[in-house]
């Protein structure tokens, strides 16, 4: 009788410790996909900000159409992709034909001292970095995630109900895991 | 750790006024607790709000300033906060920052108009990364909390002393209506303890809450360093702010001082005694320690870095001690030149004004006016081309 209680007992607690893991492990999983999604939203600003960007620089650069032409281009291209690596790919297009657009204000000092010029400068300064900051969490989040589901004891449950790894940011080239610089100064 | 400091703080608390109780017996320990009781329930719930307003900060949206908006928003997302933290400017001309709230859901963050008038965007990134990371530590509640405490041991022993004081006059008064007299050395040695643990107990209650409250900005310092992964930027933020000429802040007390990002009190280079009672690490070595960070932006990088300048053992817990391999990055091409500092200056002025409640206005003459809420009249006539201009409220 009392074998049959203390088993019962030991039974509940690893139960509970068993229901414990496992919604750890939902949560951190939850947090990963939150992340995720939070490059989506910073990439969406991006797009929404060229736009803006192109507008009011255009009155004073005429003579650099292909400049505009490369960014307006990359950004379609971006909005249109279907597959992540095809998404991947176009975002570091569109961030290369920016850094390239930033590089060209520099000979315009008249658009350097505009007010809205510098309003939306400072927009999509804060966006890429936004964009670097939300990998940089998502990184983190795979991390903490995938260090629990190899770690004794939680491994165990995450066996049970096939939680799989997940994959890490990872920029190819060199030349792209640097967020495109822009420099007005 | 933290469990420990806060029952620690608890007990050094108990003792005092179980001291203090020996007169009135338990009934001492009855009203500490009370007091206790009411300062906690009334720091948790509004605690923030109290703070930010005896430091006079007003909040501010993105259009007031938008690179400080960003600049938070952007350390939100590398922390993955739940929610954007509340932001506020305090009309100050020293530079400081603090954070405050109840937890990661209801956080503030408050800086001084001086501190974002002399830093760049890397530095003010810096600075916010070390009160984000406050309020990821959650160190946020526990120094209102420890504030508190620490503020209540001081007002019982306060009240207990000049209790003491009235009350041998009033007993000597009693002496003269002829009343009868109890005791006799024994409840004079009873008077004695208590007077010491009163004025004891709120010395040592500082040094706990100094001594928590050094770790924690170390741990701050090194959560900033991950955050952007860049500790340059904290570290010639923290350099500018201390080689800063301007007189401390306004509106800071003892109490209020641990939450901001480096002591308000003005009194680095002077410090033998006080070195003790600080409630923040001497921030030469902060710098040192945030400089010495060359391999990489990881908790562990900094605890090297730490040992190796302090020549003391590691404040990190070991838990946040894996191995990471987390790179530095380059300073972003933001870095202001000195012409631009004065512009600043300027902005910043007319931000402070926009906040309290200034109407900007620009005639058709170029002139930009700006007009203070008290002003009364409905128009106002500019100063160049006399033309008058109606105040649209």
């Amino acid at each position: 009788m009392i074998a049959l209680i203390i088993v019962a007992i030991v039974l509940v607690l690893l139960i509970i410790f068993v229901i414990g893991i496992y919604n750890a492990l939902i949560g951190l999983r939850n947090q990963v996909d939150n992340a995720w999604s939070q490059i989506d939203v910073q990439l969406k600003r991006r797009h929404d900000l060229i736009p803006n960007l192109v507008e009011t620089a255009k009155g004073y650069m005429q003579h650099e159409r292909g400049t505009f032409e490369a960014i307006t281009k990359a950004r379609s291209q971006a909005m249109g992709a279907k597959s992540v690596a095809e998404a991947s790919k176009a975002e570091g297009a569109l961030g290369e034909a920016l850094s390239k657009f930033m590089l060209v204000v520099e000979n315009y000092p008249d658009l350097k001292a505009n007010q809205n010029f510098l309003a939306v400068q400072e927009e999509l300064t804060s966006t890429e970095n936004k964009i670097s900051f939300a990998r940089q969490n998502y990184n983190d989040q795979v991390l903490f995630f995938n260090n629990k589901i190899q770690m004794f004891p939680s491994n165990v449950v995450a066996n049970m109900f096939n939680f799989s790894k997940r994959d890490f940011f990872e920029i190819e080239a060199a030349a792209e895991r640097e967020v495109p610089k822009v420099s007005f100064s | 750790m933290v469990l420990m400091a806060v029952v620690l703080l608890l007990l050094g608390f108990f003792i005092g006024e179980g001291f203090f109780g020996q007169r009135g017996g338990f009934f001492g320990l009855v009203i500490a607790l009370a007091i206790w009781l009411i300062l906690a329930l009334v720091s948790f719930s509004s605690g923030d709000q109290i703070l930010l307003t005896a430091s006079k900060a007003k909040p501010v949206t993105h259009d007031v300033h938008p690179q400080l908006f960003n600049v938070v928003e952007e350390m939100k997302i590398a922390a993955g906060l739940p929610a954007m933290p509340k932001i506020y400017i305090i009309n100050d001309y020293a530079p400081n920052a603090f954070a405050t709230g109840r937890n990661p859901q209801n956080a503030s963050i408050a800086v001084t108009a001086g501190l974002l008038a002399r830093l760049d965007r890397d530095e003010l990134q810096g600075v916010i990364a070390h009160e984000i990371s406050h309020i990821l530590h959650r160190d946020i509640l526990f120094v209102t909390m420890a504030g508190i405490m620490l503020g209540s041991v001081v007002l019982l022993s306060n009240f207990f002393l000049r209790g003491m004081f009235y009350g041998s006059t009033g007993g000597s008064r009693r002496r003269y209506s002829g009343g009868g007299r109890g005791g006799g050395q024994a409840q004079l040695l009873m008077l004695v303890i208590a007077i010491v643990a009163a004025i004891l107990a709120p010395l040592m209650a500082y040094l706990l809450y100094f001594a928590l409250s050094k770790s924690r900005e170390y741990l701050a310092d090194a959560g900033a360093a991950r955050l952007t992964r860049y500790p340059e930027g904290l570290a010639s933020a923290l350099e500018k702010i201390a080689g800063d000429p301007s007189p401390q802040l306004a509106t800071v007390n003892k109490v209020t001082a641990p939450m901001y990002i480096v002591n308000p009190f003005k009194k680095e280079g002077q410090m033998k005694l006080s070195d003790l009672t600080s409630t923040h690490p001497l921030i030469s070595e902060r710098i040192k320690i945030l400089r010495g960070m060359v391999h990489g932006a990881s908790f562990r990088d900094y605890s090297d870095s730490f040992s190796k300048i302090t020549h003391k053992k590691t404040v990190v817990p070991p838990v946040a001690l894996t191995k990471e391999d987390i790179a530095l990055r380059q300073a972003s091409a933001q870095a202001k030149k000195k012409e631009l500092l004065e512009k600043q200056f300027r902005q910043v002025g007319d931000i402070m004004r926009r906040v309290n409640g200034f109407i900007f206005l620009t005639c058709i003459c170029g002139l930009k006016l700006k007009v203070p809420p008290n002003f009364k009249a409905s128009n106002v006539i500019c100063p160049r081309c006399h033309k008058t201009l109606p105040l649209s409220t």
